[in-house]
């Protein structure tokens, strides 16, 4: 079976600095695949470069067999990238519907007249979306706060709003950028039960970056490890964890003296 | 506080129909009455224009009797009526209910233009007030689309609406006028009044091209830099108008026909107002605000932000141009000065002050200026420190403007508001109150960070 999404010897400069180097990834449909490794690791770079915040100096992405590299970023996420942010993304003037709401942009069947006049199509639209927004708030168990402006939500439930709204991107990978950091264990107990359910409901594929071991053991079905942008283990979550170079670059090297 | 709140609970049950009512009760009154009889015996040297404040402010001696005219023409049969008459208006409300909305609306802007009409019919001053009002309604909305729900800071506006008077005017000048500049008229003057919007759609679509000048560099900077540019596109118009000579240059160009009177404004009001509406409350439109508070995630769910942004600057430019256009008919003559850093200031002022993401804030910000500045004028200078003043505690009060991020709710607006659902009314008005309320911690959060 072709992977979903494929990385091929991806490499990108920051003018002289080399954030990532010969960086490769597969993820076949319906699958989850964990990114871990320290701080400043590049692992947040490599997100912004496949989802086409920037262009990697070298490589190739495909999704489905299509080249995506060079696209814009709304393009790569129409095809069917989404994502959440590390540090929330939230549009704080708004209310959780129209988040959700917003995030059907490239669903939208009217134009610029249609919308200026309210024309049926747009009518209809909205109406359509409407309704598959209050689906997603309700299956992310935020419906109770569609009129409340996202900065007066409690934390967990922003992250829900900002997971709701990536699915409403309908997207075929989603790309999950520390989606427990800050988190209560109840919150991150609730997170693995919503990002199980998303999996299941969704049949879609994970790539998420994160720093708990448990939440990435629990996950997934494949883990990256990667050190100063360079992967340097990759494989099942038992294999990661008795890798003696990931357990280096997290915990240091044993001084033998 | 008592007395005030049991006068809000005895009018809350009159719907905006008993209001409007009311009004035209009062209209009618001032129309018949007014000069002959109310303002004679009060000792009015004629019918007060502004709600007497000219008067007031001019001649201290007559405020006694201008603020009776007040009472006895406006508030006393305004009050009276709307409240005598809810238990037939809020019948009728409720059968209006029933219809469409759309039908509704146009019943309700009906009986309004009919109330400003009769109202502003009763001197030319008066008239000229409420086009130039309307016409700062169209600005005051159309720079809210850019500088409020797509939250740039742009300070083109003048330009766009000089581009939008001038086409206009060349294109009217042209085929409806024997003037000295064109020469004598293509057309016959009878189809002027006629083709007369194709020339307003004409200084609007001018407009919005120029925009494209400020849109594109749009896309790499914002903030300051922005406002930076789009001051220097002002300029660039002003002084490219002063030195075409061939349209008169800085001298201006006049001899416009007349061709916007009271109705015609109203209606491209009442149009411009609703095409904002629908867009900025369709998806297509509320991108524009996605763009504003995180370009990054509106990208990632996406939302094209530069067409997004492009047609944020195109919009708001074409309602700029076709306010251009309709001021120059009003005004029957232009010149450049008249678009330039004045006339910025006095769009930025009313659109920070009605508040911004708010078509309602726009039109409150538009009509207290304007009403204001002309209240005030016999103050003369010091009309320049009162203005800003309030301004000032304005922005410091409600740094979004007195009425930000709400969105007209014309159902609820003209719904019928009956005794028997006095839970519901309550209930209504305290989600209102609520809604007021997430608003306001939202700005003192903003504060405090």
């Amino acid at each position: 079976m072709p992977a979903l999404l494929s990385v091929q010897n991806m490499t990108h400069y920051f003018g002289g600095l080399r954030a990532v180097h010969n960086y490769n990834l597969n993820i076949e449909p319906h699958q989850i695949t964990g990114l871990i490794g320290p701080n400043g690791a590049g692992k947040t770079t490599i997100f912004n470069l496949i989802t086409g915040v920037y262009t990697p100096t070298e490589g190739s992405i495909t999704l489905e067999n299509e080249n995506i590299k060079g696209l814009e970023t709304n393009e790569i996420a129409a095809k069917g990238l989404g994502r959440t942010f590390q540090n929330l993304a939230l549009w704080r003037h708004m209310n959780v519907l129209d988040h959700i709401r917003m995030a059907h942009y490239s669903q939208l069947t009217y134009g610029l007249l249609g919308s200026f006049f309210n024309s049926p199509a747009c009518r209809r639209d909205e109406a359509r979306i409407k309704e598959n927004s209050y689906r997603l708030l309700e299956l992310f168990d935020i419906k109770q706060h569609a009129d409340q402006l996202v900065t007066n939500l409690p934390y967990g439930a922003q992250r829900r709003v900002e997971m709701a709204r990536a699915m409403a991107t309908n997207p075929k990978v989603l790309f999950l950028d520390e989606p427990t950091a800050g988190m209560t264990p109840d919150e991150l107990e609730q997170m693995i039960q919503i990002i199980r359910q998303v999996h299941k409901d969704f049949k879609i594929a994970i790539f998420l970056i994160e720093h708990r071991m448990k939440f990435v053991m629990d996950l997934c079905q494949h883990i990256q490890t990667l050190v100063f942008g360079e992967l340097i283990a990759e494989g099942q979550p038992e294999e990661i964890q008795n890798n003696p170079e990931v357990i280096e670059a997290y915990l240091g090297k044993e001084d033998m003296s | 506080m008592e007395l005030a709140r049991k006068f809000k609970i005895m009018f809350s049950t009159i719907p905006m129909l008993g209001w409007f009512l009311g009004t035209l009760v009062a209209v009618v009154i001032e129309y018949y009455w007014g000069y002959d009889y109310i303002s004679y015996y009060l000792g009015l040297p004629k019918i007060p224009v502004l709600f007497g404040t000219l008067i007031m402010l001019k001649e201290p001696i007559m405020i006694p009797g201008a603020i009776g005219y007040d009472l006895i023409v406006y508030a006393i049969p305004i009050l009276l009526v709307a409240k005598a008459s809810a238990f037939l208006t809020n019948p009728l409300a409720a059968m209006l209910e029933k219809l469409p909305l759309w039908f509704s609306v146009l019943v309700h802007l009906v009986f309004f233009y009919a109330i400003l009409h009769l109202w502003a019919g009763i001197n030319d001053y008066r008239v000229l007030v409420v086009k130039l009002t309307l016409i700062s309604i169209i600005l005051t909305v159309s720079i809210n689309v850019i500088n409020g729900y797509q939250g740039e800071f742009s300070c083109s506006h003048p330009g766009f609406m000089a581009l939008g008077a001038y086409t206009s005017s060349i294109i009217t000048l042209i085929f409806f006028v024997n003037d000295k500049i064109f020469g004598a008229a293509l057309l016959p003057p009878a189809l002027g009044p006629w083709l007369f919007p194709f020339a307003l759609l004409a200084g609007g679509f001018a407009a919005s091209l120029g925009s494209l000048l400020v849109a594109i560099p749009s896309f790499r900077t914002r903030g300051d830099y922005l406002a930076i540019i789009s001051l220097a596109f002002m300029f660039i118009i002003k002084s490219a108008i002063e030195n075409l000579h061939f349209i008169g240059g800085a001298r201006g160009m006049g001899g416009q026909p007349d061709y916007a009177p009271l109705p015609i404004i109203f209606i491209w009001t009442m149009l411009c107002l609703w095409i904002v509406h629908n867009f900025v409350t369709s998806i297509l439109g509320k991108a524009l605000n996605t763009v504003r508070d995180d370009e990054a995630a509106s990208e990632s769910m996406t939302i094209k932000t530069r067409k997004t942004k492009m047609s944020a600057f195109m919009f708001g430019a074409f309602w700029a141009g076709v306010a251009g256009g309709l001021f120059a008919h009003v005004i029957t003559y232009i010149n450049p000065g008249m678009f330039s850093i004045n006339r910025l200031a006095e769009i930025l002022a009313m659109v920070y002050f009605g508040g911004l993401n708010s078509i309602v804030g726009s039109i409150v910000g538009a009509v207290s200026i304007n009403i204001l500045g002309e209240a005030l004028r016999p103050l003369e200078l010091f009309k320049w420190i009162i203005i800003p003043l309030i301004l000032i505690f304005v922005m410091i009060f409600r740094p979004y403007g007195l009425i930000s991020f709400t969105e007209i709710n014309a159902k609820s607006l003209l719904r019928a508001r009956h005794k028997s659902d006095p839970d519901n009314r309550n209930q209504n008005s305290e989600n209102q109150t609520n809604e007021g309320r997430t608003n306001e911690d939202q700005v003192n959060k903003e504060l405090g960070v």
